[in-house]
């Protein structure tokens, strides 16, 4: 592997992502909303109620796992721009013409996708515990869940989210159908989060932990379906 | 430099390309003609590594197709301007080509020094940092050019480079096809445009799937198509006519005072149906060969294969 050529893409796709406004408005505001509006949300309904902080607990673990939820909604913006957008502006041909591999070019793609997901995650993520830290106190925080949803879930979710969308975009024709059909991600871990609030999932840090191993599973078998996927044959005479 | 050999492709069913054999050689222009879906995309893709080929055999600068380390260093070696020029819009002229510069690792202060000579060959230099998006269609064509240069390419593969082009930007296109020429850069070039290949190419040849024919277009433009001779006389007559089929030369057709008639070497027949003319009371006005337009040769070439594939199945 090149890692040049990879760095190449990424910057490139980060690049062209900036100029969208739109998406990168979404990128932005977004996780900014969660991480203040969220805890504002938690202050307002304890000085409201006056409920103990005891019994507000798996609320703010569900909270937490709506970084999760982020992590799949904001790539998929992202990624459908990386690949829809080059297979719009007919791109893909004297990019695969240079002498980069298929695997370079995906992986180039998949972090320029991932790496501001991530990057605006973490930094929501910073403003959510600041914030909510003054709300409740550093120590009532669930420290460990939540870092594990930061820095472990959220990245594999991430991944998870722009491999799941490439297959999409190998099918879709325009930027729209593919947003539109890459929700469908979404569901699993909506389906989580209902899951928890219905009490049927114990959301914890083992729990935590095996959605995690979960989405690491179906991230490198993603990984493999993409790789047979991505050809360039494949992407030349099929991609339509 | 492209030595083809049997080259075939199929997709499913469907035969693009059948038993190709095809050499061209260093420093030379090859100018593939043939109608929409022909297969000449399709030739380009697979030399330029993009698809794979259903059986043949092809050498470029000595390395194999089939090897996959030399499907690398192929690569590297050539340069594409597909027919989609696909540049990114949302980036400047000078971004795309940095780019490209970067993926076909061009070191840094070489890579800076040819986007700006090719850019300013190009005369795009003034418009580096403008975004694409706002690039004429001529325009987005020379970056494309550009773009296909950047890694100072041995061999250039053009599609189609001067397709949908007003005819402003086919000449500023075309000018700089001359100017690669002069370079001696090793080029194949699809083309539409008959009078572009008759201008720019050493070598011409017609595609429909197989190749029907190939030469220089010197060799097209005499060995296919019969030659024809016009005399333009004072008055035609029937005395006229009978000397002229006296030397053998029965196919003519005559258009108010003008013969036009079909000879085998005109060099050995013109000077004698001037004498049979005279000897016949005619005044030659004006005796002139007629070279077949490469229109002439494509649309014959073509139409007969029609025929031929047609009787065929």
């Amino acid at each position: 592997m090149n890692f040049n050529h990879i760095w190449t893409i990424t910057k490139k796709d980060m690049g062209i992502l900036i100029r969208k406004k739109y998406t990168l408005y979404v990128t932005i505001i977004l996780p900014l909303i969660l991480s203040i509006g969220l805890p504002l949300i938690l202050k307002y309904t304890r000085d409201k109620n006056g409920i103990d902080i005891q019994i507000l607990s798996p609320i703010i673990l569900a909270f937490s796992f709506l970084f999760v939820l982020l992590a799949a909604v904001i790539p998929m913006t992202l990624a459908t721009y990386s690949f829809v957008g080059e297979k719009v502006e007919k791109s893909l041909e004297p990019l695969l013409a240079t002498p980069t591999t298929v695997s370079e070019l995906l992986f180039g793609k998949i972090l320029a996708a991932v790496i501001p997901c991530i990057g605006i995650l973490f930094i929501g993520g910073g403003i959510y515990i600041g914030i909510m830290s003054a709300v409740i106190g550093y120590a009532n925080f669930p420290q460990v869940f939540f870092y594990l949803v930061l820095f472990l879930t959220v990245p594999l979710a991430a991944f998870f989210s722009v491999e799941f969308c490439v297959i999409i975009s190998s099918r879709a024709t325009d930027i729209r159908s593919a947003q539109l059909l890459s929700s469908i991600v979404l569901i699993p871990i909506l389906a989580i989060y209902i899951l928890t609030e219905t009490k049927i999932l114990n959301l914890n840090t083992t729990s935590l932990l095996i959605i995690a191993g979960i989405f690491g599973i179906c991230d490198i078998v993603l990984f493999f379906i993409n790789k047979s996927l991505f050809q360039r044959e494949e992407i030349l005479t099929r991609w339509k | 430099m492209i030595e083809v050999e049997n080259l075939t492709k199929k997709f499913g069913n469907l035969t693009a390309v059948e038993d190709l054999t095809l050499q061209v050689n260093e420093g030379e222009v090859l100018g593939l003609l043939g109608p929409n879906g022909a297969g000449k995309t399709t030739t380009v893709r697979m030399l330029c590594c993009l698809i794979s080929k259903t059986a043949g055999k092809v050498k470029i600068n000595n390395y194999s197709l089939e090897n996959k380390a030399d499907r690398i260093n192929i690569r590297k070696i050539v340069g594409l301007l597909p027919e989609n020029v696909g540049l990114y819009e949302d980036m400047t002229a000078y971004k795309n080509l940095d780019f490209y510069g970067k993926m076909y690792d061009v070191p840094s202060t070489q890579r800076q020094e040819r986007i700006k000579s090719l850019l300013e060959q190009m005369d795009l230099w003034q418009k580096k940092d403008v975004l694409v998006a706002t690039f004429s269609k001529g325009m987005k064509q020379k970056l494309a050019l550009a773009r296909a240069l950047i890694h100072d390419p041995l061999i250039l593969f053009l599609d189609e480079p001067t397709a949908s082009l007003d005819p402003e930007a086919t000449k500023m296109v075309r000018d700089t096809l001359l100017e690669l020429k002069k370079e001696k850069r090793t080029i194949f070039l699809n083309t539409h445009m008959l009078d572009e290949a008759d201008r720019v190419c050493d070598k011409i040849g017609i595609l429909k799937t197989r190749l029907i024919t190939i030469g220089t277009p010197d060799e097209l433009h005499h060995s296919i198509l019969k030659k024809k001779t016009l005399v333009e006389v004072d008055n035609v007559t029937e005395n006229i006519l009978k000397s002229i089929r006296k030397l053998g030369l029965n196919n003519f057709r005559i258009e108010k005072n003008q013969i036009t008639i079909d000879v085998v070497n005109p060099k050995r027949d013109n000077p004698k149906i001037v004498q049979a003319i005279t000897d016949a009371g005619g005044l030659v006005e004006s005796i002139n060969e007629i070279v077949p337009s490469l229109e002439d040769i494509y649309l014959k070439e073509i139409k007969s294969d029609t025929k031929t594939g047609s009787e065929e199945k």
